[in-house]
């Protein structure tokens, strides 16, 4: 939130007073989490967003297939999964981001998936563009992907990345994951059918909550 | 008598004086699903700091009434009350356009899902789910029934304390959060691992809502009040976890 600017000394004083105000209020604690549950469906899922809102006709669209796993390797079939995203250019559906690049407003960038008895989860959407991390750099194109479930008394947060895709090198965020751990965020390509009509590219990305391979989860 | 001394786990997302642990082995069903290594530590980027909530917005005014958005045309049983707080972020400042969505028991602690199968009955009139937006001053305002107490399969006699869940986007996706409002005086409070994984009775008194007699209705509803604190875009996780104890590694 910015103050407005001051135009004068007595806007610039009162501007004042209030910045001194904000810094000096008592910091609210923060409401902490509960897990979901496992009878959240009814709810969270009458508006399943499966398939991301103005994808159906991209050329960019994409399949994104998946399990939900824990520690025994068994299936998360109470698993709540959501991505969030920016649109093909990089840009998200958001106030925040007011760059200059082209904005579908059908295009929420959000999706949201319950697991099935086999812990299966699927989104169609658009593989996103890249986006800026500082004002350098860029980050490789990614979904932030999130996961609720029985047992989750906090949610967990990870990233889906795209194989093939050399920004990935130099993607800031990746960089700060432990080697030999990358390879639990990006995702895989599904073998084509050999028919190439068939629909779009189908990428495949588990989700370990525990255990050998356990996702790289980070704290957001 | 349960006793709730458990294995603590080390690992948590945000504030550790604040939020749970992934395991907390009294609460059974965080045994394999607990992630065991440790949170990757990263600075919040332009995909942490917007997010889904602003455009996530689909609610009718009916959706608000769970007392009768089952749409039978009767209403459900249960004693009539009236859920209302505001949502803020940690500088106190309201949260409007937020998405809130909630799910309950009805009053006999029945959910209607295929899973919950245990003998309190159903109530056809109460679907338990409900949704709204906050106003400008970031207030939400549910009308439903006093959800029941009901038992789960964690430790012999195990009853979960009553409560209604609740989803939040907020405006960033740090703000994202899922939790829990329980009712004060509940007898099985104490005994419920899921409070108990909350690290301390600050932490879990977020979660308490209270009884407010000028929320209450005459002749119509009582009325509890919860306030949700949501974590703004300004917050970051490694200021929170700056002001955790010094012993509090990760």
């Amino acid at each position: 939130m910015s103050a407005p600017r001051p135009t004068d000394a007595t806007s610039a004083a009162t501007t004042l007073t209030k910045a001194t105000v904000s810094t000096m209020a008592p910091s609210l604690g923060l409401t902490t989490s509960q897990t979901v549950g496992p009878f959240y469906s009814p709810a969270l899922l009458r508006d399943a967003r499966n398939v991301v809102p103005g994808t159906e006709t991209s050329p960019a669209r994409v399949r994104i297939e998946g399990r939900v796993i824990d520690g025994a390797g068994d299936p998360v079939a109470d698993a709540l999964v959501e991505i969030w995203q920016a649109n093909e250019h990089g840009r998200y559906n958001h106030p925040l981001d007011r760059r200059d690049l082209p904005l579908d407003p059908a295009f929420t960038g959000f999706g949201r998936a319950g697991a099935d008895d086999d812990g299966a989860y699927w989104f169609e959407t658009v593989k996103p563009g890249a986006v800026p991390y500082d004002g350098d750099r860029f980050q490789a194109p990614h979904l932030s992907v999130t996961v609720f479930a029985r047992g989750l008394l906090n949610h967990v947060a990870t990233r889906l990345y795209f194989p093939d895709e050399p920004a990935n090198d130099a993607d800031p965020i990746l960089a700060l994951v432990p080697p030999h751990r990358r390879a639990t965020l990006i995702a895989r390509r599904a073998e084509s059918d050999g028919n190439e009509s068939s629909g779009p590219a189908v990428y495949l990305f588990d989700v370990v909550l525990q255990g050998r391979d356990e996702t790289v989860f980070f704290n957001v | 008598m349960t006793t709730l001394s458990t294995t603590i786990g080390a690992i948590v997302r945000g504030d550790r004086d604040v939020f749970p642990p992934y395991l907390y082995e009294a609460y059974q069903s965080t045994r394999r699903r607990a992630p065991t290594l440790a949170l990757v530590d990263v600075p919040l980027t332009i995909s942490e700091l917007t997010g889904p909530g602003p455009a996530a917005s689909r609610v009718t005014v009916e959706d608000a009434d769970l007392t009768r958005n089952a749409g039978t045309g009767h209403e459900a049983i249960g004693q009539r009350i009236i859920v209302t707080g505001r949502v803020l972020d940690k500088s106190g400042a309201p949260q409007p356009n937020t998405l809130v969505e909630v799910w309950q028991a009805n009053a006999s602690g029945r959910y209607i899902h295929k899973n919950d199968q245990w003998p309190g009955p159903l109530d056809p009139n109460f679907l338990g789910i409900g949704r709204c937006l906050t106003d400008p001053d970031g207030v939400y305002r549910f009308l439903t029934v006093r959800p029941g107490v009901y038992p789960w399969k964690n430790h012999p006699n195990a009853w979960r304390p009553a409560h209604i869940h609740f989803s939040l986007f907020g405006p960033a996706l740090v703000s994202r959060i899922v939790t829990q409002m329980y009712f004060p005086d509940d007898p099985v409070l104490a005994l419920d691992p899921i409070t108990s994984a909350i690290p301390n009775d600050t932490a879990r008194a977020s979660l308490m809502s209270a009884y407010d007699h000028t929320v209450t209705e005459q002749e119509w509803a009582l009325g509890y009040r919860w306030d949700i604190v949501v974590r703004g875009p300004a917050a970051t996780p490694s200021e929170d976890a700056r002001q955790a104890p010094p012993e509090a590694g990760r």
